[in-house]
């Protein structure tokens, strides 16, 4: 019983760890530009078609390929910002329609270019460790629970101290204070839709060997997401990690000892008791009801 | 013009377009048909879901609410043996009774967390479908649902006379939502709206009356629920998904909110692009991907939505008609 506790454990920090990375982004994007990415999910999805198309396909090394996915999910990611974000500044609702066209195309391409089929990626390594008896941790999932962990820590440095990080913090408290105080309100955008959309990309590289792409695998990792940034307070990088760990945990235990079904219930019942009770999130400012 | 005169224009456009309404399945083909059914259901969903976006809250919940109303509906009538016609209004007041009891929890909430918590009220509901197998027949949901009884020789079964039967209900549901838009109620809804905090202030209950907007709309959107499944005959948890739910807010933005008609016209020429152009031209996968193309340029290029083209084209014409005879057209604008 307690190699069980002990596994869910392992398995919880694991989905804690690329769940972070994904709530983080959405919360980044929200925070600097007031606009609910719903094409999140599908940016997801790019990272983990980028290990199909460079690592599975072409025979890529896998790392150079979770490094190319993150780029590559960046780079959507600042087309997004430049050709439907910037024009819709002022309109958040259109910027939803918006990314939900996104969306559609880029479903649509996954769709067309690699088939609606689950796509085959033969794992890069097969090692494991045994951490206790039973208790198991493969490579693959370590890597990306070390991933996670350092792209958090150098998005922690990077906002704290660097000018940039400076500039969209403030961005984040308030845009017209930080616009009076010099700061390009486009430039800023465009590095938080770019980090955003990156580390939701290499969440998906990350974990496609582990869960088999396809291209609507973006709808549960959306509606996740929200649970999470929700819970944490919107706007809250700390908020969210704080939150994907909970809900990872939560979900994880109820899976193994319940079933999933009930899982997806316990969340969202999670979410909606947050909502009633603190409407602005376990972390978030007072006023902002 | 005095208000109780109305423009003979209207009249004739009126007719006009009920005669296209009716005259219309006898153009089309057998599928055709079935989209004009389910088109003329979807009139009806967004036009209640504008009721509630009067109050100025976005629900992420209304397709599972119609989905309330749905299976309400076909448990009723498969279960308990109500006939139909009776199941179907049970089912929207189940849908009703349902918003009643969720506007407890939902309506401590305003703007994005109402858009976010009504999401999770409904996957909820929708998890609680998948999860209970008797009576909801879980991830499969329900099969074989008795249709709407024939009347004499005409059999619903057919897409025809269910098209007619739906013209009917639906028209007959939007007169109501009319009337009830222009009415003191809808004149609150839309006070609180633009100024909540001052609508309070001078004595109105904003949380009755946002609770008022929501068991309306719901009703309406579970007499669409019921609608559908008895044509249907099949449901299933997924039928009332969030991409099912992210469909009709396009409909209504595309469309825009601003006029009653704004959201029948969104569905309408969204319907006709997806269903009839785009399957026309063979564009089979690659559909989605149109569509996100049309969504995008509409939101770029349209942001107050097809309505707003309305007056535009009424003002072209106008400025048409009176450049050349010197006349004021006043009767363009009754």
């Amino acid at each position: 019983m307690s190699d069980l506790i002990l596994q869910t454990i392992v398995n919880a920090v694991y989905a804690a760890s690329y769940m972070s990375l994904i709530a983080v982004g959405l919360v980044l994007i929200f925070g600097v530009m007031g606009v609910i990415n719903f094409a999140h999910g599908e940016l997801y999805m790019a990272g983990a078609y980028v290990v199909v198309a460079l690592y599975a396909e072409s025979g890529m090394p896998f790392l150079v390929a979770v490094v190319l996915g993150l780029v590559f999910v960046g780079l959507l990611g600042l087309l997004m910002e430049i050709s439907l974000f910037r024009p819709l500044r002022d309109n958040p609702l259109g910027g939803l329609i918006a990314s939900i066209g996104f969306l559609l195309i880029l479903q649509t391409t996954a769709v067309l270019g690699f088939g609606v089929r689950m796509a085959h990626i033969p794992p890069p390594t097969q090692e494991k460790i045994e951490l206790l008896n039973g208790v198991v941790l493969t490579h693959q999932r370590l890597l990306v629970i070390i991933a996670s962990v350092a792209l958090l820590s150098l998005l922690y440095l990077f906002l704290h101290r660097t000018k940039y990080g400076w500039a969209m913090r403030a961005c984040a408290q308030d845009r017209e204070a930080a616009a009076l105080q010099g700061i390009s309100l486009s430039q800023v955008s465009r590095l938080a839709m770019f980090i955003g959309a990156g580390l939701a990309g290499v969440a998906g590289a990350l974990t496609a060997p582990l869960v088999s792409p396809t291209p609507y695998m973006g709808h549960s990792v959306i509606v996740t997401a929200f649970i999470i940034i929700i819970v944490g307070g919107i706007g809250q990088l700390e908020g969210a990690i704080v939150a994907a760990i909970l809900y990872a945990f939560v979900h994880t235990f109820v899976t193994t000892f319940f079933d999933g079904v009930i899982a997806d219930i316990t969340g969202l019942l999670l979410m909606l008791m947050v909502l009633v009770i603190k409407p602005t999130g376990l972390f978030g400012a007072k006023d902002r009801v | 013009m005095s208000r109780g005169k109305v423009n003979p224009w209207l009249w004739v456009a009126g007719i006009v377009l009920l005669a296209t309404l009716i005259a219309l399945p006898f153009g089309l083909s057998f599928s055709q048909r079935e989209v004009a059914v389910l088109l003329v259901i979807n009139v009806l969903l967004v036009s209640s879901y504008r009721l509630m976006t009067l109050t100025g809250e976005w629900s992420l919940g209304h397709v599972v609410i119609m989905g309330v109303g749905a299976y309400a509906s076909a448990l009723f009538s498969k279960r308990l043996g109500v006939p139909v016609p009776i199941s179907m209004l049970l089912g929207a007041v189940t849908a009703g009774a349902v918003a009643a009891l969720l506007s407890f929890p939902l309506f401590r909430m305003k703007g994005f967390y109402f858009l976010i918590g009504s999401f999770a009220a409904g996957e909820v509901i929708r998890l609680i479908w998948k999860y209970f197998t008797n009576p909801f027949g879980g991830p499969k949901g329900l099969k074989l649902i008795p249709g709407f009884p024939d009347i004499g020789p005409i059999s619903f079964f057919e897409p025809l006379p269910y098209y007619y039967l739906c013209l009917i209900v639906v028209g007959m549901s939007l007169f109501f939502l009319y009337r009830i838009e222009r009415s003191r109620i809808g004149l609150t809804f839309h006070a609180i709206h633009w100024q909540d905090k001052l609508a309070e202030s001078v004595g109105v209950n904003t949380f009755s009356y946002r609770m008022l907007a929501f068991v309306l709309a719901s009703t309406f959107a579970g007499l669409c629920g019921a609608l559908y499944v008895h044509y249907i005959g099949t449901i299933n948890p997924n039928r009332f998904d969030v991409e099912e739910m992210v469909f009709v807010l396009i409909w209504a933005i595309v469309g825009g909110t601003a006029t009653f008609y704004g959201p029948i016209l969104g569905v309408v020429v969204l319907t006709v692009i997806n269903e009839v152009i785009l399957r026309a031209l063979g564009f089979d996968t690659a559909r989605p991907m149109i569509y996100g193309f049309i969504l995008i340029a509409s939101v770029l290029f349209l942001p107050n939505g097809l309505e707003s083209l309305v007056p535009k084209l009424q003002a072209w014409r106008t400025s048409r008609r009176t450049a050349p005879e010197g006349t004021p057209a006043s009767e363009e604008k009754a």
